[in-house]
């Protein structure tokens, strides 16, 4: 007689039970190279960017035609499977982390450039398209595709949909949504569907603006036409330094409030500007206590008007030293460091956390100080860089993920630098999703009706809830759950349990 | 602002299916389908909330005056790049309202170029079917928490719930502006739009218009920007440069419609259709000449409402969409058409689906505006 089996064991079989019957059902859909389930396979998908949560998935199905999507996507709406859409995974909050029951749906061979138009100004590319490949494709033309987030060599189109991306400007030039016309995808049950046109607007609701930013729950992207834009003839920069960071805070208001809307206005705190000097020798002022680097784009008539109006206020704002590209290759060496903050960041401390909420510009001085307060309380070292001209931050966090309470003190200091950044009436996501990272200070920022609102947009696009469940909105009983924790002063109850 | 009596009014209609009408200022009752249902008045949701220029945002109640708004951003020489129209001279219409500007979602001459309402929209509040007042966005440019609910109410006809305030980002005013007027026919205007469009010259709107029963036509070009690059274009762009008031006056005609070809519409009892395409769709083979703007991408014909199946089946040829934007007067002929013609084209069916539900899950009962955008 066998021992009646543990409640553990109990759980593995039936695990391998239903990956074995999905397997089986999408072999139909599918040729056998194109989908994945030994762990071996799956393993180099159990994480996006946000490195700290992983999961492995049930199975994974990399697609090759639209004909493929729509067939997985009915056999899972079928099975009631969870289907988690994913592109470069480059993303930083988990929004394409796996679902353990789920298939991630790799979209990485959609990688065609279907059409660069000059005429009308657009491309039409499929969602595995790189967002650099993009520009490169349309550089013939003295076109480009204004977004740029910091992954751009790497992230694809599709994800920056899912994510409404930003990058460095995006004050001048908008977001995703703003540079996009059209997204055609597939809903959960295979169906083809199209939000936005060629055309300027569509008939009836425009869902275009929930379907972008909405982190693959909404419907699966395969195709989309973005805008394009005539490349800049000229581009100077100009790094100001400042011995104050309340005075840096207040030169960006200033500038902004001189009529001026920069093509890039950024900040660095001096830790940062140590680290990144260490790192690619720019030549930054380091005993300045911010950097601002300002940025002017357009024909050399409106670049030269505008870099004298810029100098003219940073000047006024007390800036120590001013300093103006004269070449193409100055204006790089300038914004050298600032591209490289990420790995300069990894060269002085085993692991860091990159953060992301967006304040109010006016404090961004009060928030570097608050930083600089939790820094003492959590006992953690924060650089800071900043998308100043848009009030988007990116403290990061530097610990050791090998030492168990600094990872935790770690995540108290995020979670503190988020809802800092909700009182000070901003929010906790500026431009790197929630995803899975975010869930709770979405309790944070929404009332539990705002939360259920959200939920019940999901379930007009996705009724069954089988596209990225679990992400981005927080259950009600999350929030109870997160709001009980949170009472005891920023103190945690057991300590050693997995929290995200 | 006090939301009570609104909240406690909204619970009520759910609870015996009321339809209720949401109306700020009226200006723009002629748009969409007719709709019955008791008035929901805006104007007590009047008043700016908050302003703050270097924060390139403001928040007013869904009642405040358009005018008003528009006049206190222009006194810290900020705008609203998208233009909004005010359709103030409709008839037995009073003041436009913020609300019943993100409601009707229509954007003015720069939208081709400074983009759309929908586009400067930063965050909402709402009361929704179940009485529940709702925030979504916030005032920063930067903002992905959540889905973008708030811009989802640009052009939702009030559907989805009654906004009760509304956060828009603001710009400067361009430092320089320009108008060019060109003598060509519509093929020749929109050969030019394009060429010029593929290169960085400060292009902000555009409007091309027939001189007579021919084919000729003039082509406004105006131009926003640095005061450098505005005189740079003007230099290389040619055409003939009209003087400032003339054009701005113009400008505000064709936003609003008062320009001859709307009136003459209206005078003729035909209907005004909207037709919006791409940019770079050719010369559409409808009768008469349109008024063409955005570059191409918005196109107005004044034609029969019986004409609805060749305009239709025309913008969708071209990959577009055409709606009834005015009907002929009530007692004119043609006006019996009206009201069984619908104004909207209809989305895909996958895609009307996802607007229903969508719908419905923000107004379950179907109480605010029934049948003005969706049925």
């Amino acid at each position: 007689m066998n021992a009646p089996l543990t409640a553990p064991e109990r759980r593995v079989i039936q695990k391998s039970e239903r990956q074995s019957q999905v397997v089986r059902a999408l072999q139909a859909d599918l040729p056998a190279h194109a989908l994945l389930w030994q762990s071996e396979d799956t393993v180099p998908y159990e994480c996006d960017g946000l490195t700290a949560y992983r999961q492995r998935p049930l199975v994974v199905a990399l697609p090759e035609t639209e004909a493929q999507v729509a067939a997985v996507l009915k056999t899972c709406h079928g099975l009631g499977v969870p289907v988690v859409a994913r592109g470069a995974g480059t993303g930083l909050s988990g929004g394409a982390m796996p679902h353990a029951e789920g298939v991630t749906l790799s979209l990485a061979k959609f990688n065609r450039i279907l059409a660069i138009d000059p005429v009308s100004r657009t491309a039409t590319v499929q969602c595995g398209v790189r967002n650099l490949a993009i520009s490169e494709a349309a550089a013939p033309f003295n076109l480009y595709y204004a977004p740029d987030p910091s992954s751009q060599i790497a992230c694809t189109i599709g994800g920056n949909v899912a994510e409404n991306s930003g990058g460095v400007h995006c004050l001048k030039y908008g977001l995703t949504l703003h540079n996009v016309l059209r997204v055609r995808g597939f809903t959960a049950e295979g169906e083809a569907v199209e939000f936005g046109s060629n055309a300027l607007d569509c008939a009836g609701l425009d869902l275009l603006p929930l379907v972008v930013g909405s982190e693959g729950m909404l419907a699966v992207t395969t195709e989309v036409t973005v805008k394009l834009v005539p490349k800049p003839q000229l581009a100077r920069c100009i790094m100001a330094s400042f011995d104050d960071v309340r005075k840096a805070g207040d030169a960006v208001a200033a500038v902004i409030a001189a009529g001026i809307i920069p093509a890039g206005l950024e900040m660095m705190d001096k830790p940062m500007t140590a680290a990144v000097e260490d790192f690619v020798h720019a030549g930054y002022d380091l005993a300045a206590a911010a950097i601002l680097l300002c940025e002017s784009d357009g024909t050399p008539e409106e670049v030269e008007e505008e870099i004298g109006r810029m100098t003219e206020v940073l000047r006024a704002a007390g800036a120590t030293a001013i300093q103006c590209s004269e070449s193409e290759e100055e204006r790089l060496k300038f914004w050298s460091g600032r591209k490289n903050a990420f790995p300069a960041s990894g060269r002085i401390s085993p692991d860091y956390m990159c953060l992301d909420s967006t304040i109010p510009r006016k404090r961004l001085a009060d928030i570097l100080l608050a930083i600089q307060e939790m820094e003492k309380k959590y006992g953690l070292r924060c650089c800071n860089v900043f998308h100043a001209g848009d009030g988007n931050l990116h403290p990061l966090v530097l610990f050791d993920a090998n030492d168990p309470d600094e990872l935790h003190r770690c995540e108290l200091f995020g979670a503190d630098i988020l809802e800092t950044s909700v009182a000070m009436g901003g929010t906790v996501s500026g431009e790197h999703g929630v995803g899975v990272e975010k869930l709770n200070s979405m309790c944070v920022q929404f009332t539990a009706e705002e939360n259920a609102q959200m939920l019940a947009i999901k379930a007009a696009f996705d009724p069954a809830g089988t596209l990225n469940p679990g992400k981005v909105i927080p259950t009600l009983s999350r929030c109870a759950e997160y709001g009980k924790q949170v009472v005891r002063g920023g103190v945690l109850p057991h300590p050693g349990l997995p929290r995200y | 602002m006090d939301l009570q009596p609104f909240i406690d009014r909204i619970r009520a209609a759910t609870a015996d299916r009321t339809p209720l009408c949401i109306r700020g200022g009226g200006t723009k009752d002629f748009y969409g389908t007719p709709v019955g249902g008791e008035r929901l008045d805006t104007a007590p949701l009047a008043g700016v909330l908050a302003y703050e220029p270097s924060e390139l945002f403001v928040t007013a109640g869904a009642g405040t005056s358009l005018a008003e708004l528009e006049a206190l951003l222009a006194g810290q020489n900020q705008c609203l790049p998208f233009e909004p129209p005010h359709f103030a001279h409709a008839e037995g219409a009073g003041a436009a309202t913020v609300g019943g500007m993100v409601a009707a979602g229509l954007s003015g001459p720069a939208r081709a170029s400074a983009g759309c309402v929908r586009d400067y929209v930063l965050g909402a509040a709402l009361v929704n079917g179940r009485g529940e007042h709702l925030r979504f966005g916030g005032t920063v440019m930067k903002n992905v928490a959540g889905y973008d609910v708030s811009r989802v109410l640009a052009g939702s006809m009030g559907q989805l719930g009654l906004v009760t305030e509304i956060t828009l980002k603001v710009l400067p005013v361009p430092l320089a502006e320009a108008t060019l007027e060109f003598a060509c026919t519509q093929a020749e205007a929109l050969t030019l739009l394009h060429g010029w469009g593929g290169q960085p010259w400060p292009l902000n709107a555009s409007a091309w218009q027939a001189t007579g029963d021919g084919p000729g036509g003039t082509l406004w070009l105006r131009l926003r920007g640095a005061a450098a690059a505005v005189e740079s274009a003007c230099r290389h762009l040619g055409g003939e440069r009209r003087a400032h008031a003339h054009a701005a006056e113009d400008w505000a005609a064709l936003r609003d419609q008062r320009l001859p070809f709307f009136a003459q519409a209206t005078a003729q009892g035909l209907a005004l259709w909207r037709v919006s395409v791409p940019q770079t769709a050719p010369v559409l083979a409808l009768p008469g000449q349109p008024l063409v703007e955005w570059h191409g991408g918005q196109r107005w014909y004044a034609l029969p409402v019986d004409a609805v199946g060749t305009v239709r089946a025309s913008a969708r040829a071209a990959g577009g969409h055409a709606t009834l934007f005015t009907v002929p007067r009530a007692g004119a002929a043609g006006r019996a058409d009206a009201d069984a013609a619908s104004r909207f084209d209809s989305p895909a069916p996958a895609l009307a689906r996802i607007q229903q539900s969508l719908r419905e899950r923000f107004d379950p009962a179907g109480i605010f505006n029934p049948g003005r955008l969706l049925a």
